[in-house]
């Protein structure tokens, strides 16, 4: 049993690349099916991947920029459900994470120190340290009290969302929707990048992303922390016996988990808009990040890949709705690549299924 | 008819790194008990994974009956009468026995779940082979043994005309091993042939018609059991001589190390399970448990690990007060544990043997490079002296997969690393459990050693051989408590095994 998971496991990359190509391929499928041209769907992607538009052969960056900025909250989020997911914990508390990260951040931003630099870190930082609170008070509640993290993390998504409201309604200037404008020395644009890319959105949170990245892989895999998160993630049991402390690790994951979520929303907040925003709904990011972290196999590197993928996506969106393709095609296709991933155990066992009824029409079996 | 009811001609397969199985033949013939010996990792478990169709082999051709067939799954063996009786179950605890048998192959009356033909069919089954099982029962209420008959049913009720039994009398108890002994006697006269897996070459000469010998995945060759004797068994199997008793020098006992006082143990459900226990540990002394199992054996070694909350009493030790000490500060004072439950509680499956020999002691100093980094060469380097030192053997060396490794192996790895973090008490559980004699010899060979250096050894067996081959004193235990302490050569196998069934009075010492 146990080789059987771990020659699974080794495939995990490639059935990550299928499952992706079997998503695509049937996406093209219900785009013909519904009487429309998938080429000029491919024809979107690429344009939001590269930048060049076929039709009419101009090349315009700014697609580029949008994808990788799409993509930041993505892959944070994705790292966010991955890191808790090796310690062995189902975290779907990205969203309510990410809520509480962008509240505090356009708070902060709102309120605090109008001094170059020192304002947005201060931002970025606040959104970090109360998506780490805001998780890591799950991990207590699993760790100390065995309250499982699905009910709890699902309840406070909610909690996030309300408490958002009420403090970004009692920001200046705030109206049902948007609060003031934020003062210059809050935003994390790059003009750099705005420059070069037609004032694309792409700011400085792409850095804050890479950073993540490599702190989420390093931690993981080279620190004596991650290595007692994996083993407690792997056997809890063999991990307890061997002193590991199991109850501490815990809660440091699902605080460290929350602290990517919370940077997803600080960066959103200070990157993506010019104003604070009175959320009515979730932005999804943190659900998206569930999706991202499974396609990537919770690794650092296939997170970043797949929360691309997700951002390519997103930003086609519009592109295919000016070609006719309904934008809702890649939220199919995003739904049927994690369909697709939690297939593949089924597809196994058709697979047998299929085999004893070739054996019995050999044998002759009734 | 052919003359061989199975016939497996030039069977190879290989994993990455090691050639599990190399060309290996294997003939057994109709209603016969043909067992199959080698040392760990020789290559049975792979050899009855191929024909039970778990694993497809590289190279060969399986036979049933002199006709050709190509065995690609379970399901296709299952169909063509081959049942098999894994080493750890696959049975549904909240089921009753019945529903188990039929997971999986529901049987239909107009599309209907038929459980009560079902149910007097296992009745049927169970009162012709002897099996004494109880068809409405839950299988969280039976014991390790009858679950292990759930399995024997299940493969009847499949039809199977050969069942593959892998190292069945691992888990379970002296008596328990008895009965499955008569059970498998009653399989052969009703007709069916069954292959047997086992370390113990007692069973073998007890219970098989045929051997057939692996070594190093090759095959050594099949003998009438009935001509062999067991050291000759032994000596095929190893390709050497085996000594079964190990010399242990008469040594005098030192101080008190481990003391343990008025225990009392409730396990994970609050039902007490060790009650008023008391004993002493001194250094450079073995001192064995010996008990049925399940009378709180495995509740003791979890409260003085720290895996269980002790209700009452303490632990002492080193002179230091150890039952409110977190399980890192009892492994720092010098507690060494080989539990019972090594896939469990003794590694992560999913780690490099490098990685496994680390698992306690990763955060010290020689593990640690600059800004917490981990220093996995230094990991690396340990293992490999450790795989030299205990003889592991694996594919990829320091670098394989623990839960990839066989049984004994992954015990040495265990053991290994116990021993490595020179402990001043080791609490050994079952150490020997499903090792071939090598292994075995080996292993007992450590663990001798440790406590000619001085160490203090408790060890828990069910096996009396063992606790009788190792032991300076021997505890016995029953109903959670300790019923006579003894040295070794005060007593004989026989009255320990009177006072573990609970009848003190009757042995006169
Ligand atoms: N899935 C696997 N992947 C890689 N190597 C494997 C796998 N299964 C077994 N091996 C290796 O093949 C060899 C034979 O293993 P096998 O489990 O058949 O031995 P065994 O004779 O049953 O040993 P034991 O008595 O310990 O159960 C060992 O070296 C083992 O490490
Ligand atoms: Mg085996």
């Amino acid at each position: 049993m146990k080789a059987e998971r771990k020659r699974l496991s080794e495939s995990d990359g490639a059935t990550s690349v299928l499952v992706v190509l079997m998503g695509f391929l049937v996406g093209t499928i219900l785009v013909a099916l519904v009487g429309k041209n998938p080429l000029n769907m491919y024809k979107a992607l690429f344009q939001a991947l590269s930048g060049y538009n076929i039709d009419n052969g101009r090349m315009n960056v700014r697609y580029i920029a949008e994808t990788l900025n799409y993509s930041v909250p993505f892959i944070l989020c994705g790292l966010s459900m991955g890191f808790a997911n090796r310690v062995g914990l189902f975290n779907i508390g990205g969203e309510g994470q990410y809520i509480m990260g962008l509240t505090l951040a356009q708070t902060v931003a709102l309120l605090g120190p109008q001094i170059p630099v020192l304002h947005w870190v201060l931002a970025i930082l606040a959104a970090i340290i109360i998506g780490a609170l805001w998780g890591g008070v799950v991990g207590i509640l699993k760790a100390k009290y065995e309250v499982s993290e699905v009910v709890s993390t699902i309840m406070l998504n909610y909690v996030a969302l309300y408490l958002s409201r009420i403090i970004c309604l009692q920001l200046p200037g705030a109206t049902t929707y948007k609060t003031a404008n934020f003062p210059k020395t809050a935003l994390i644009e790059n003009t750099f990048f705005q420059a070069i890319t037609h004032n694309s959105l792409l700011n400085n949170g792409i850095f804050m992303m890479i950073v993540a990245v490599i702190i989420y892989w390093f931690i993981m895999e080279k620190t004596s922390l991650g290595y007692g998160m994996r083993a407690t993630g792997f056997n809890k049991d063999a991990a307890r016996a061997s002193g590991i402390p199991v109850v501490r690790s815990i809660s440091i994951s699902m605080a460290i988990s929350g602290a990517f979520a919370g940077l997803a929303g600080g960066i959103v907040a200070l990157g993506s808009f010019k104003y604070g925003r009175v959320l009515a709904g979730m932005d999804n990011y943190g659900f998206d990040g569930i999706a991202v972290a499974l396609v990537g196999n919770c690794t650092a590197l296939g997170t970043t890949l797949a929360g691309l993928l997700f951002g390519l996506l997103k930003n086609a969106q519009a592109l295919m709705q000016g070609k006719q393709i309904p934008k809702e095609i890649t939220f199919i296709i995003q739904g049927l690549i994690v369909i697709f991933i939690a297939l593949r155990s089924a597809l196994k066992l058709y697979q047998e299924y299929l085999d004893k009824r070739q054996l019995q029409k050999e044998v002759g079996v009734k | 008819m052919s003359e061989y009811a199975i016939e497996m001609r030039g069977i190879t397969k290989t994993f990455p790194g090691v050639v599990a199985n190399d060309n290996v033949t294997l003939q057994v013939r109709p209603c016969e008990i043909h067992a199959l010996l080698g040392e760990n990792g020789a290559g049975k478990s792979t050899l009855m994974s191929i024909l039970f169709g778990s694993y497809s082999a590289d190279n060969g051709q399986i036979f049933l009956d002199g006709k050709e067939v190509s065995i690609k799954n379970p399901s296709v063996a299952t169909s063509l009468g081959i049942g098999m009786v894994h080493q750890h179950f696959k049975l549904v605890q909240n089921y009753t026995v019945t529903e188990n048998i039929v997971l999986g192959m529901e049987p239909t009356k107009r599309k209907l779940l038929d459980l009560k033909s079902a149910r007097a069919k296992v009745a049927r089954l169970s009162e012709q082979y002897g099996l004494s099982v109880d068809p409405d029962a839950l299988v969280e209420d039976i014991t390790v043994g009858q679950q292990q008959r759930v399995e024997i049913l299940k493969t009847l009720f499949r039809n199977a005309n050969t069942i593959i039994f892998d190292e069945p009398t691992a888990v379970l108890t002296p008596q328990e091993v008895d009965e499955l002994i008569e059970i498998l006697r009653k399989l052969r006269s009703e007709g069916k042939t069954i292959l047997l897996i086992t370390h113990k070459l007692r069973e073998i000469k007890e219970v098989a018609d045929r051997c057939t010998v692996l070594r190093r995945g090759r095959y050594i060759g099949t003998v009438d059991v009935a001509d062999v004797t067991e050291q000759e068994l032994a000596e095929m199997m190893v390709g050497r001589a085996v000594k079964f008793e190990i010399d242990k020098p008469e040594q005098e006992a030192g101080a008190v190390v481990l003391s343990l006082r008025n225990l009392e143990v409730a396990d994970s459900a609050g039902i007490v399970k060790v009650r008023d226990l008391s004993l002493d540990v001194h250094e450079g002394e073995i001192v064995g448990i010996a008990g049925v199992d399940g009378n709180g054996q495995s509740e003791l070694l979890e409260a003085i690990t720290g895996l269980l909350p002790l209700s009452k009493g303490s632990i002492i030790l080193d002179g230091k007060e150890i039952d409110r000490c977190t399980i890192r500060e009892r492994i720092e004072a010098g507690l060494g544990y080989v539990p019972e439950d090594r896939q469990k509680f003794g590694l992560v499956a999913d780690f490099t043997i490098a990685e496994n020999s680390a698992l306690k002691n990763y955060y010290h100093p020689v593990y640690k490079k600059k800004f917490g980094l981990l220093d996995f060469n230094a990991m690396e380097r340990e293992a490999n002296s450790l795989i030299e030192q205990f003889d592991i053997r694996s594919a990829e060396g320091a670098a394989t997969m623990a839960g990839s490794l066989s049984g004994g192996n992954q015990q040495k790895v265990i053991v290994a690393r116990e021993i490595s973090l020179s402990p001043k008490v080791l609490v050994v559980a079952q150490p020997t459990r499903g090792l071939d004699v090598g292994a075995i010899e080996y292993i007992r060979r450590r663990i001798i050693d440790e406590r000619d250096k001085g160490g203090a050894i408790l060890l828990v067996s069910f096996e009396l051989d063992e606790i009788m081959n190792l032991c300076d004193r021997i505890a016995t235990i029953s109903k959670g408590q300790i019923v006579a302490v003894n040295r070794q050569d005060e007593v004989d196998e026989y009255q320990i095994g009177l006072m573990m069934a609970g009848s003190q009075a009757e042995v006169a010492l």
